[in-house]
């Protein structure tokens, strides 16, 4: 029998391993979660398809239709509505869930060993999954409107990517921090509500007066909603470049600070949860 | 010996108490932010939040053999469960270490991750895997783990539906068939009906007979006296005593000074009519010292304090105790076998029981009074004092009951005849 030795600073040292080792809890977490998400709702599915698709009515009418903001190409306002809807709601979801993650489950954190990075991560994958069916509204849409994209869509799993690691940084981030602090949760749907606003979704960020077009894309749902409107929607706007490193680095950066800061403050999870 | 499965190595555990938070569970955002600014604003030292170290736990040094099963007893805040968290690696010691040779499951709390939307399939796999088992092992032992859990109609409904006796039962089961080279306990048996307690504490045996090691943390004294042969006493954060499961109660109840008296006004779990209770019982030793701890063979006085609701006498009265082990009475002192007369008693006061050889060997003990008047019962409770008794040479030969003999038992003096070499006894 292999020795095992608990002492000062030895998680921190088999951390990412002991994150492989438990990849069955990982994926039996998020099981949970989809299946009590869909179980719960007594519209079940639908419920992922009909939030999504409400907004996009929403902001097709305000922006384009009332406040007449110009498309990108020749794409109708509605889809491009959607093409960013899709990824906002993706990253909006995974936000509020995974702050809530380890306060919902205070069991788990203080009866059990486990990499607690875990439980926000499995919140983001139940957002992916949501995700994943809005996915067919998108398809009905584009068929409606006759407009296909062309073979740009294939770079849309990177931009996924891009989206998964826009959604984990500042979810580590709120989710740590609503641990450390009771009242932060509140904060948090503030912060939701807050950036549907100031990112690109009800229009297209070419709006952005070009002198700002940098320090905005600094907001890390700017890039992923830029990427996935040049993915999904054809056309001859090409890809702002400098807007797209800039959010990438930031995204990045969030990433790693999020995944530094949840990591040193959940040694003391389970003694103030 | 080298063949330890556990071993602790001067572990300490501290937190740090910030005294200007007491009260207060959690911190909250707006807090921090108003402290901040309020020592932004000071000037003196004093300003910085009142923190300091407390030690739960202290240079704990023991060891655990394979195949032990070893009860830690101790107050609320001794560390018991400091301990067992760091077992776990829910939390990180401080100084120290422990070394491991093999997988520790927790039953910290059965049923942790259960989730009441879920069918009772679904949370046997949830569980099972939270409790540390992989998906096939899950697979495998399904059938068998339903079967123990008694609920195979409802294993499709979701848990919600389920009674919580039920609930439990699903959480144990899952729980019971782990299997991890040493297993740890908290509490779980404060949960359930009977039956199940003993179906649980069945299992609990099984598991150590297959040569399993247990970690078994409980208030219930006596749950640990039955199934742990040795225990760990912990006081204060460190390990107070350590040794056989007899000896770590009896230095358990030195310590907890007020099982010498008990005072009964708060009880609630008594029988009778009510119009006379007991209020508070004593145990005196001959110079009428109150004592947790006697001695077999030695005088013991029980002090019985009643009061009446009516100040009139009780007249034609019986009063009796008894002396209860685990889940049986060892023997009965009744006012009527004493003296056929009847029995007056003013409507307050007290009786002694006087026992002048104390006739029962090492372990804890419940002393269980009655008292009844004129046909009709009034107060009966079944374990109102605990009585620790220590080795006191009844027969002295310097022992109280034979070698390699470990239970509670009644000592009466006797003698053995028509032996080649006769015994002689004491009388």
């Amino acid at each position: 029998m292999e020795e095992l030795i608990i002492e000062h600073g030895r998680i921190e040292k088999q951390y990412w391993g002991d994150l492989w080792n438990y990849r069955e809890l990982f994926y039996f977490l998020s099981w949970r979660d989809i299946l009590v998400r869909y179980k719960q709702t007594v519209i079940g599915v639908a419920w992922a398809l009909i939030r999504p698709v409400l907004s996009m009515l929403v902001f097709t009418v305000v922006f384009g239709k009332i406040a007449k903001l110009p498309t990108e190409g020749s794409a109708p306002y509605a889809i491009l509505v959607f093409a960013a809807m899709l990824p906002w709601q993706f990253i909006s979801s995974s936000l509020s869930e995974a702050s809530n993650s380890l306060i919902l489950n205070p069991g788990l954190i203080s009866k059990i060993y486990f990499p607690r990075l875990i439980v926000p991560a499995g919140s983001v994958i139940t957002s992916f999954i949501d995700f994943l069916i809005s996915f067919a509204i998108l398809g009905a849409m584009m068929s409606w409107y006759r407009f296909w994209p062309d073979w740009r869509v294939l770079t849309l799993p990177l931009f996924m990517v891009l989206a998964f690691a826009a959604a984990m940084g500042p979810g580590l981030w709120l989710c740590a921090l609503s641990v450390e602090y009771r009242d932060f949760r509140y904060i948090v749907p503030f912060i939701v509500q807050f950036g549907i606003y100031v990112s690109p979704v009800g229009f297209s960020s070419t709006v952005v007066p070009a002198k700002w077009r940098l320090l905005y894309s600094l907001n890390p749902a700017v890039g992923v909603i830029d990427g996935f409107r040049w993915a999904l929607l054809r056309g001859p706007i090409p890809l702002y470049w400098p807007g797209m490193l800039a959010s990438i680095a930031s995204t990045c950066a969030l990433c790693l600070t999020g995944i530094w800061y949840f990591r040193r403050m959940e040694r003391t999870f389970a003694d103030v949860i | 010996m080298s063949d330890w499965i556990i071993k602790f190595e001067n572990l300490g555990k501290s937190y740090r108490v910030q005294h200007n938070l007491e009260g207060q569970r959690y911190v909250t955002l707006r807090d921090a932010i108003a402290n901040r600014f309020k020592r932004l604003f000071r000037t003196t030292d004093t300003a910085s939040p009142r923190s300091e170290n407390f030690w739960a736990l202290r240079d704990v040094s023991f060891e655990i053999q394979q195949g032990e099963v070893v009860g830690i007893i101790g107050r609320n805040g001794a560390g018991k469960s400091t301990l067992l968290k760091v077992l776990s690696r829910i939390t990180e010691p401080t100084t120290g270490r422990i070394r491991l040779k093999g997988r520790v499951a927790s039953l910290l709390e059965v049923g942790t991750g259960f989730h009441q939307e879920l069918t009772g399939r679904e949370n046997i796999y949830l569980n099972g895997i939270i409790l540390g088992m992989k998906k096939k092992e899950i697979d495998r032992k399904f059938d068998a783990i339903v079967d123990f859990s008694g609920v195979e109609k409802f294993v499709d409904t979701p848990v919600k539906r389920f009674s919580s006796g039920m609930q439990v039962r699903l959480a144990f089961a899952v729980a019971a068939h782990l299997e991890p080279e040493i297993l740890v306990i908290d509490e779980v048996l404060a949960v359930g009906d009977a039956a199940f307690q003993k179906k649980c504490l069945g299992k609990m045996q099984e598991v150590a007979a297959e040569g399993r090691t247990v970690l078994f943390v409980s208030h219930d004294l006596s749950a640990v006296e039955k199934l742990c042969p040795r225990s760990i006493l912990m006081e204060a954060g460190h390990c107070e005593q350590d040794g056989p499961t007899s000896k770590t109660i009896a230095r358990y109840q030195e310590t907890v000074v007020q099982t010498a008296v008990a005072d009964l006004s708060s009880r609630t779990d008594r029988k009778g009519a009510g119009f006379v209770r007991f209020t508070r019982i004593q145990t005196l030793d001959q110079h009428g010292n109150e004592r947790a701890v006697f001695f077999s063979g030695k005088p013991l006085r029980v002090r019985l304090h009643y009061r009446a609701s009516a100040a009139d006498a009780l007249v034609n009265s019986r009063i009796s105790l008894t002396f209860n082990g685990w889940g049986k009475t060892y023997f009965l002192a009744s006012t009527e076998l004493h003296s056929d007369q009847p029995l007056t008693l003013a409507p307050e006061g007290f009786v002694d029981c006087v026992v002048e050889e104390l006739p029962l060997s090492l372990g804890t003990y419940y002393l269980g009074p009655f008292i009844e008047v004129n046909g009709i019962v009034q107060d009966w409770l079944d374990a109102a004092v605990t009585l620790q008794v220590e080795d006191g040479n009844f027969y002295g030969t310097g022992k109280d009951y034979p070698l390699g003999w470990d239970g509670k038992t009644v000592l009466v003096k006797h003698r053995w005849e028509a032996l080649n070499e006769v015994l002689s006894s004491r009388r």
